[in-house]
């Protein structure tokens, strides 16, 4: 079964939302260093969620496990109503509708932007489709919303490598929205944007939200105040503290550990 | 548009007119002048392209086969496979073996056996070279086996996410481990000596200029259908994917492909093509012997695409024609001085033309 079950799942349970993603008890280790400590975590169906904490909180090593690039020692990783991601290799997982965007922006630098968009683009993913592969206009049309999305409409054509930073952070995204993920891990989006394109990319999450689950993953306080409805906030591997942003920045343990230093 | 017209559109879109105009006249070279000029010229003239040049050019037409296979997975996939070597032999040890068979009881010893075997006391014939006096059989093990050990190498290999230099050093191993037991005696693969003394191939005379003249062709046609087809993969969408995977493969994977599937696909087509260009070759140069699974020749093939230019397809043809040209004068010029010159010409290379020859000349 997979996530296209949800909104089966959410008419199931009335009165709350289905869950998305549901972490239960996840350990990780590395050489005995516990990065991840019986981390607990729900998202919502179309929820928009802010993930904050110290460095070396565990926020990256979250992101692994749910992409399948690191295996929990312990814990369940379940998404949409019964995926299990602890099982499922990373191809397989971006499939099942998770995308993600890495701290570092990440592109396929010698390619054009508009080749970058195309190779993530939902899509049969195996090497004889591929080989053969002629893009429809459809498809085009497709790569050309998103490119107007992403503001890169007169870079088609540039190489990718060319770009700003705030660019590439925009094309890593746009590379996410081709993807047509139910669920959108953002590592650091708006790291190295400048303050229009911050709002921007506000914006555009804002919009993503309700249709899409996102998992913001942000340094930039201002950003994650004007997007965040529900934060979490991580420290040594842990959940510390979860609610709405107000509530958490009251709370006396993340001011310790995070937000009064 | 009917889809033959697509297919045509496609395949003129690989090269632009000035690529095609310079394919093309490499081709006239090679399938109309050179074979003129050494057949219907004669020897007298000066004109005349002596058998010494058609073997020579002939055999380093193979090494460019094999120098685009290299650059396949090298320059665009960004696996460096330092056991390249090993492909191109097996396919020559197919076909060498054919060729033994070919030679009949007019070997020394006039037995049905090959030589090495009456010499290294065999009755029979080891069950590898079964059904190997047939044409067709020895063509599919040239192919299919280099494809083979590929395929189960680089399964284990590329599963296990074995990448870099450690996929380099095993590559090396490989190679270096076949050469060891190609080297034996008892092993039923001919050893040290391995196959020569060959006479005809499909009951041609092996060194009649019209023999020579056409593997000259056979080489030459597979060599433009390589380059045609190598450019037709890299510049497909599962071409963008493979330099996408050299340059960011954890994104590739997060984007949903599964990569493995791809280093496996063109790792193994590459070594096919390996096993092509052997098969060419020893018929060409009239020997096969496990010299050519040193871990040394293999390391060669990739100066070969590092001179010419990783990553463009007609740099691997160019570095193979420079550096086999550059071999052919050192070796007869100054012999002990080869290796040096060679270790010079890759220093020269990574210090001043990252982008090889080729980048040299599209810089300008």
């Amino acid at each position: 079964m997979k996530a296209n079950d949800l909104p089966d799942l959410a008419h199931q349970r009335s009165g709350e939302h289905g869950v998305v993603l549901y972490l239960d008890g996840i350990s990780v280790s590395f050489d005995g260093f516990k990065a991840l400590n019986n981390l607990s975590l729900a998202i919502d169906a179309g929820e928009l969620r802010c993930v904050i904490g110290p460095n070396g909180a565990g926020k990256t090593t979250m992101m692994d496990v749910i992409t399948g690039k690191t295996r929990p020692d312990e814990g369940k990783a379940v998404f949409g109503q019964s995926t299990d991601l602890t099982r499922l290799s990373e191809a397989e997982i971006a499939h099942a509708g998770i995308g993600r965007k890495f701290q570092k922006p990440t592109i396929f630098e010698p390619l054009t932007v508009f080749e970058n968009l195309e190779l993530a683009m939902k899509a049969d993913k195996t090497v004889r489709a591929t080989l053969f592969s002629r893009l429809s206009m459809e498809n085009q049309d497709r790569i050309a919303t998103t490119l107007a999305v992403i503001g890169l409409k007169d870079s088609s054509d540039r190489v990718a490598g060319l770009l700003s930073h705030g660019q590439k952070q925009w094309l890593e995204i746009g590379m996410l929205l081709m993807q047509e993920p139910k669920l959108l891990l953002l590592d650091e989006p708006v790291a190295g944007m400048s303050d229009h394109e911050t709002e921007r990319t506000a914006e555009l999450f804002l919009s993503l939200a309700g249709t899409h689950s996102l998992v913001v993953v942000e340094h930039d306080m201002a950003f994650i105040e004007t997007i965040a409805r529900k934060v979490t906030v991580l420290h040594e591997g842990s959940v510390i503290a979860e609610g709405p942003m107000e509530q958490v920045k009251n709370d006396p343990r993340v001011i310790e550990v995070y937000l009064g230093r | 548009m009917t889809p033959k017209m697509v297919t045509v559109t496609n395949f003129s879109r690989l090269y632009g007119p000035r690529g095609w105009a310079i394919l093309g006249t490499c081709a006239v070279v090679a399938f109309v002048v050179i074979p003129i000029f050494n057949l219907a010229v004669p020897a007298s003239s000066p004109f005349h392209v002596s058998a010494f040049w058609v073997t020579l050019i002939g055999k380093i037409m193979c090494f460019a086969i094999v120098a685009l296979a290299l650059d396949l997975v090298w320059g665009y996939a960004g696996i460096l496979s330092l056991g390249h070597g090993l492909f191109f032999a097996l396919g020559g040890y197919g076909m060498g073996m054919y060729l033994m068979r070919q030679i009949g009881r007019q070997g020394q010893y006039q037995s049905d056996l090959p030589d090495f075997m009456v010499f290294l006391d065999w009755k029979t014939f080891p069950w590898q070279w079964w059904n190997t006096d047939q044409f067709w059989w020895a063509i599919l093990l040239a192919t299919a086996i280099p494809g083979l050990l590929a395929f189960v190498f680089g399964y284990f290999a590329f599963r296990s996410r074995v990448k870099g230099v450690y996929f380099s050093i095993i590559t090396q191993a490989l190679t270096f481990a076949a050469m060891l037991l190609f080297f034996r005696n008892n092993t039923g693969f001919g050893g040290n000596n391995g196959f020569t003394d060959f006479k005809t191939i499909l009951g041609f005379n092996i060194t009649s200029p019209e023999t020579r003249m056409s593997l000259f062709c056979i080489t030459a046609f597979f060599l433009v259908a390589t380059l045609l087809l190598g450019r037709w993969i890299v510049t497909s969408k599962f071409g963008r994917v493979l330099t996408a995977i050299r340059d960011a493969e954890p994104r590739v994977m997060f984007c949903g492909y599964n990569t493995v599937h791809y280093k496996l696909a063109i790792f193994t087509f590459s070594a096919v093509l390996c096993g092509i260009a052997g098969a060419l070759y020893v018929p060409q140069v009239g020997i096969i012997n496990p010299s050519e699974m040193s871990p040394a020749n293999s390391i060669e093939i990739a100066i070969w695409v590092a001179v010419g230019g990783r990553g463009t397809l007609a740099g691997a043809i160019l570095g193979a024609g420079l550096v086999n040209g550059a071999k052919s004068f050192f070796t007869v010029a100054f012999p002990e001085y080869w290796l040096f010159a060679l270790g010079a010409i890759f220093i020269a290379v990574t210090l001043f033309m990252p982008r090889g020859v080729l980048g040299l000349l599209a810089r300008r």
